[in-house]
């Protein structure tokens, strides 16, 4: 019984970090592709002859932005979906206890 | 599928590993090869060389074929990417990143192959693990990016000579603060291998992870998800392999620049 109430504690807390790891992932990146999209929009106007070389600019620029965020909402997904290091640890320490 | 979610993605995720000190299957602490990124990646590496070595040796002049378009498209598009970024006399710069471009590219497109169609062909013949995209490797990624990194050291003592010294000392703040100079440019220098490679790993690794929740769905809501995952991860397959391209030249001719 106890072991189940730890287990469940240890859930909740990893469910919190996973959401945590998403969202605040899924913030940075939606500012991020915002304020670039916004400026080469921008740039178009001002000058539509250069949006062939823009888009090539702004494409390099999004799998930068993407990049990190996308590392962090795997890390999110693992930690949603997998048993991970957390809860197999405290498995472990109950059967030696046990 | 008779499995628990979790030991689905666990499974999916383990690599068919060489210990190097036995020579057997399985894991051998350091020590450890993973085959399938090493054989995947060779196979790769062979085909790209081997169809590019098959249009040189066959090029025509009056009539090219099909194939020997896309050769020509693709080492046009390279050179020109190179001729925009680089200006210096380096002959190793534009074949490294057409390599390059072309290689991730194709091991990245990998990715696009059913997740469960290789491993369960392989386990038939009694092949535990199988993971299908080498770029999802962490340690392809990381072999990649330290040639780079060892490239960039070589040409910035061998193109500078005496003169990197100055640069490492002087070069943000002025000569009376070097300590803090050396300590950014050091930082600078060391994050470029650790950028390169978590970048490509991230990406690839998220598309397979998310690749292998779709197949985790019951088979008649498969379609729709993977499609659309599928088509938006052309992009980013073409885009990762692109900006590693990229930003090669990009430090490479950093490292030539004389200031």
């Amino acid at each position: 019984m106890e072991i189940a109430s730890l287990v469940a504690q240890v859930q909740g807390f990893k469910a919190i970090a996973a959401g945590l790891l998403i969202g605040l992932a899924s913030l940075g990146t939606a500012i991020g592709f915002g304020i670039l999209g916004g400026k080469f929009v921008e740039g178009v106007a001002r000058q539509p002859e250069l949006s062939n070389m823009l888009m090539v600019r702004v494409l390099i620029m999004a799998g930068l932005v993407d990049a990190f965020a996308v590392i962090s909402i795997v890390m999110g997904l693992l930690l949603f979906f997998t048993n991970g290091p957390f809860v197999s640890y405290i498995l472990e320490v109950a059967k030696q206890v046990s | 599928m008779s499995q628990l979610p979790a030991n689905y993605i666990e499974h999916h995720l383990e690599h068919l590993q060489l210990n190097l000190n036995t020579f057997t299957i399985g894991h051998g602490g350091f020590w450890t090869l993973n085959l399938d990124t090493f054989i995947v990646g060779l196979i790769t590496a062979l085909l790209i060389g081997g169809v590019f070595r098959y249009v040189a040796v066959h090029m025509q002049v009056g009539t090219p074929g099909r194939l020997q378009n896309f050769v020509e498209m693709a080492i046009e598009f390279v050179g020109r990417t190179v001729n925009e970024t680089y200006h210096g006399k380096s002959q190793l710069i534009a074949p490294l990143a057409l390599v390059l471009f072309l290689w991730i590219f194709l091991m990245n497109t990998l990715d696009l192959l059913p997740v469960d169609f290789v491993p369960s062909l392989l386990h038939m013949t009694g092949v535990e693990h199988f993971k299908m995209v080498p770029t999802a490797d962490p340690n392809m990624t990381f072999g990649m990016s330290v040639t780079v990194f060892c490239l960039i050291i070589f040409y910035n003592f061998t193109v500078k000579g005496w003169h990197l010294g100055k640069e490492v000392l002087t070069s943000p703040f002025g000569p009376y603060l070097f300590p803090l100079n050396i300590l950014f440019r050091l930082l600078e220098e060391f994050v470029k291998p650790f950028s390169l490679a978590l970048r490509l790993f991230g990406n690839m690794f998220a598309g397979e992870l998310i690749f292998i929740l779709i197949a985790m769905l019951p088979w008649w809501s498969q379609w729709l998800p993977g499609g659309i995952w599928a088509i938006f991860h052309i992009l980013i397959i073409t885009i990762q392999a692109f900006i590693f391209m990229m930003l090669t030249i990009a430090y490479l001719s950093m490292a030539h620049d004389m200031h």
